[in-house]
């Protein structure tokens, strides 16, 4: 039986990598392949770049002022009950 | 980014809460706020219902207080509740998605290849399953469009095209930078089907960025 990954199905286990949740022998499969194969290469380099920029997506990084009041008077109100 | 490590620890901050004590609260809200509005935001899209969802969920979690066992930290425990409500209310809204785990389970048991069967060798080729023509490596130079805003721009618009389950999950662990086991619990998933949604999303993603990095010309 042919115990390697082939592209088609590491591009498929390439997050359960990333994740680190590939149990070893797996693990030891891909490493052995990522060794010898530049298009996987290319393409594990791809998807932690993904990664990398979609952490970068810009997020909104507090609540809107007028929303923040409004839940601290509810925990006023909260409080007299 | 987590605002409460001036206060010496959940307990105390527990015990101020449940005695009325607003900086306490407002320290709390100032700290996780951000997070659960975007959370909401997530499930819901409307910011006017994000803002009601996140107004409930406060009220909720101010109300369960007594219940919180710590068994979660708070962080998590404010998460699964604006989650939980902004699902209600998505499901509410007549979007035709819902978002139970049931449904999330569901959607990542559909078959969908990370990337189109043609970039790889058929069964009568000469190396079945490998690569037709190696992915082009991505510039890395500094003029490169990967540094730019309209990239970000790129990723956020084809996350929000992403089908429910996936925009979610790639939202809390790429976007969000939550780990797996917190996604897991705040959206009632397995492991293996969060990973399977994340999976796919990102390799949406990744074959947006390729598309876009690839046909640019400089």
């Amino acid at each position: 039986m042919n115990n390697e990954f082939s592209c088609q199905e590491m591009i498929e286990v390439v997050t359960k990598y990333l994740d680190d949740a590939l149990p070893p022998d797996e693990r030891q499969r891909f490493e052995r392949h990522l060794s010898y194969c530049t298009g996987c290469g290319t393409y594990v380099d791809q998807m932690r770049e993904t990664i990398r920029q979609t952490s970068m997506v810009p997020r909104e990084e507090s609540l809107p002022p007028a929303l923040r009041q409004e839940i601290v008077a509810q925990f006023r109100t909260w409080k007299r009950h | 980014m987590h605002g409460l490590e001036t206060l010496s620890s959940e307990t105390a901050l527990l015990t101020a809460l449940r005695c009325g004590d607003e900086d306490a609260f407002s320290a709390l809200v100032d700290a996780y706020g951000a997070a659960m509005h975007r959370v909401a935001l997530t499930f819901v899209r409307s910011s006017a219902v994000a803002d009601e969802v996140v107004q409930e969920a406060w009220l909720g979690a101010l109300r369960g207080l007594d219940r919180f066992e710590g068994r979660s930290t708070l962080r998590t425990w404010l998460l699964r509740i604006v989650a939980n409500i902004a699902r209600t209310h998505a499901v509410r809204e007549a979007r035709t998605v819902p978002f139970s785990s049931l449904e999330l389970a569901r959607e990542s048991a559909e078959h969908e290849p990370a990337l189109p069967a043609d970039r790889f060798q058929g069964p009568d080729e000469r190396h079945p399953c490998r690569w037709v023509s190696f992915p082009m490596p991505w510039s890395a130079e500094p003029d490169s469009a990967l540094l730019s805003a309209e990239t970000r721009k790129l990723i956020a618009d084809t996350i929000a095209d992403l089908p429910d389950g996936q925009r979610i999950v790639i939202s809390l662990r790429d976007v969000e930078g939550w780990d797996s086991a917190e996604v897991c619990s705040v959206l009632e998933l397995s492991e293996t089907n969060q990973r399977v949604l994340l999976h796919r999303a990102r390799s949406k993603v990744r074959a947006a960025l390729e598309r876009y990095l690839t046909t640019e010309s400089p």
